[in-house]
């Protein structure tokens, strides 16, 4: 048990750590073709908000059929493959984009929405879903998510921090992207290798 | 009255008149999108700066003869004109207090000068405070150079000169330090056009941009005083005597800014150096701010 929920908390961190490294890798990957200017963060900062708040509410809709450990690391994982876009094609995608809408608010914000909406929206689900797996009875609710907001934030400060102050000196923006996406997809395999061998130890929801 | 005493006033009044000169005068402070600009006189000069806090200037103005370039770097930029003396079609990206802009304008009649840059208020205030009047045949824009860039490269018009001006000291727009940026600014070019760059004289971010100008355009005319201006031409840089022959045609008109040949040709050097192994700024790999000062 105890391991499991130390997988659950590292899912929710590193959940936290890829929204906002992907936001900032998203402002650099758009510069190039609408700008720097306000607009550009506004629509990314938007998009990113709205995916949220939808994967929010699915999380928690999820997490109220038989939640596990298992499921959860598909979301992360579902989270990792949305993203591919973002690392193979974010050039082509971006190139049409900007050759359909020449105003560059409207074309950040169509960009925002093919290459993050639903990376984004399937991260979103990851810390409601978190919680409904942690709590274990409901005098305990408000501790569980308040240690899961904390986390999943700290995770957030960690790739904001990292990525704006150091990686992008040593790495280009596909090897971050990359880079991040295989941690990703090892933390899915460690979840799921750890949930598969005791399942049973899985805190049950009712 | 004692002689002490007078040497006491005597100090007085010189102290109250070099303070009195020394101080800035504010006449405008105007608080844009992107940052405050404030406009300040000084010693005979008008002057435009980015921030309270901020000391250095944008664009300086001689009040009385507004003609007469203040600083090195719109002279420097002016050696384009020695690689390519009569552009018929001028691109610059960053406006300013208009200064280029209105030596070019003023320099060929006959041109097309399109000038874009990001912050309206700096249009605004180039216009109200620095007497630059847009001439028939300028075209100003308020838009990011790098989207401006793409959407040119769209229409396919090209240019004879591009001047490359929109970084200040303390923020460098990264996405605009690229080789795709550069290579963009080129498929701009004419077959024999010329680019002319501010870009940064010193450090890690010298290095880099040095190199990625070199892979881009191959050999480059470095122009460096404090300030560091590339001059690269697409048909290859032309050599001193063709540079020279330039300079002697251009003389007279260039002396009404305050320049020529004399200060100008010692500054054009053929050999600017890197370390080697220097990465290139690229669109995947762009820390230009972070370079800057390292």
């Amino acid at each position: 048990m105890a391991k499991q929920k130390w997988l659950i908390y590292l899912i929710t961190w590193w959940s936290g750590y890829f929204v906002m490294a992907l936001e900032l890798l998203g402002g650099r990957a758009l510069s190039p073709f609408f700008g720097t200017g306000i607009y550009v963060w506004g629509a990314i900062i938007t998009l990113f908000m709205l995916s949220l708040s939808l994967g929010y509410l699915l999380g928690g809709h999820f997490s109220a059929r038989q939640p596990s450990l298992r499921k959860l690391s598909v979301i992360l994982l579902a989270a990792t493959v949305a993203a591919t876009p973002c690392a193979s094609w974010a050039t082509p995608i971006l190139e049409r984009v900007f050759d359909t809408l020449p105003d560059p608010r409207y074309g950040a914000l169509a960009s925002s929405i093919l290459l993050f909406f639903l990376p984004i929206t399937i991260s979103g689900a990851i810390s409601p879903y978190a919680i409904r797996l942690l709590v274990d009875g409901q005098g305990t609710s408000g501790k569980v998510a308040g240690m899961v907001f904390f986390i999943s934030t700290f995770g957030s400060t960690a790739g904001t921090l990292l990525t704006s102050f150091y990686l992008v000196l040593i790495f280009e923006l596909d090897q971050l992207f990359y880079g991040m996406m295989s941690i990703s997809i090892l933390v899915t395999v460690a979840a799921l290798l750890i949930g598969s061998v005791s399942r049973e130890a899985v805190p049950h929801a009712a | 009255m004692r002689p002490d005493r007078v040497a006491v006033l005597a100090f007085a009044v010189w102290l109250t008149a070099s303070l009195a000169h020394a101080t800035p005068t504010i006449i405008s402070q105007e608080k844009s999108l992107y940052r405050v600009i404030i406009i300040y006189e000084e010693n005979g000069l008008r002057c435009m700066k980015f921030g309270t806090h901020d000391n250095g200037r944008q664009s300086c103005m001689t009040i009385a003869d507004p003609d007469r370039l203040v600083f090195n770097l719109p002279k420097m930029i002016m050696g384009a004109l020695y690689l390519k003396p009569n552009p018929g079609r001028i691109l610059v990206i960053g406006l300013g207090g208009g200064t280029v802009v209105d030596v070019l304008q003023k320099l060929l009649p006959g041109s097309q000068v399109d000038a874009v840059e990001l912050d309206p208020a700096v249009i605004r205030v180039a216009k109200k405070y620095f007497a630059f009047i847009p001439a028939p045949g300028t075209n100003l824009y308020a838009e990011d150079g790098r989207v401006f860039v793409k959407h040119l490269l769209k229409k396919k018009i090209k240019y004879d000169l591009i001047i490359l001006d929109a970084f200040d000291h303390i923020s460098v727009p990264e996405h605009m330090t690229t080789r795709e940026y550069l290579k963009e600014l080129a498929n701009l070019l004419e077959h024999d056009g010329v680019l002319a760059a501010n870009t940064f004289s010193s450090g890690m971010l010298h290095a880099a941009e040095s190199a990625t100008y070199f892979a881009t355009f191959g050999a480059y005319y470095n122009l460096k005083i404090h300030n560091r201006v590339i001059l690269a031409k697409m048909d290859g840089i032309p050599d001193q005597v063709t540079i020279q022959r330039n300079a002697d045609r251009l003389e007279s008109a260039f002396q009404r800014f305050g320049t020529g040949k004399e200060w100008l040709l010692p500054l054009f050097d053929t050999n600017p150096t890197w370390p080697a192994g220097t990465r290139l700024l690229t669109d995947q790999y762009s820390p230009a701010n972070l370079l800057n000062g390292r």
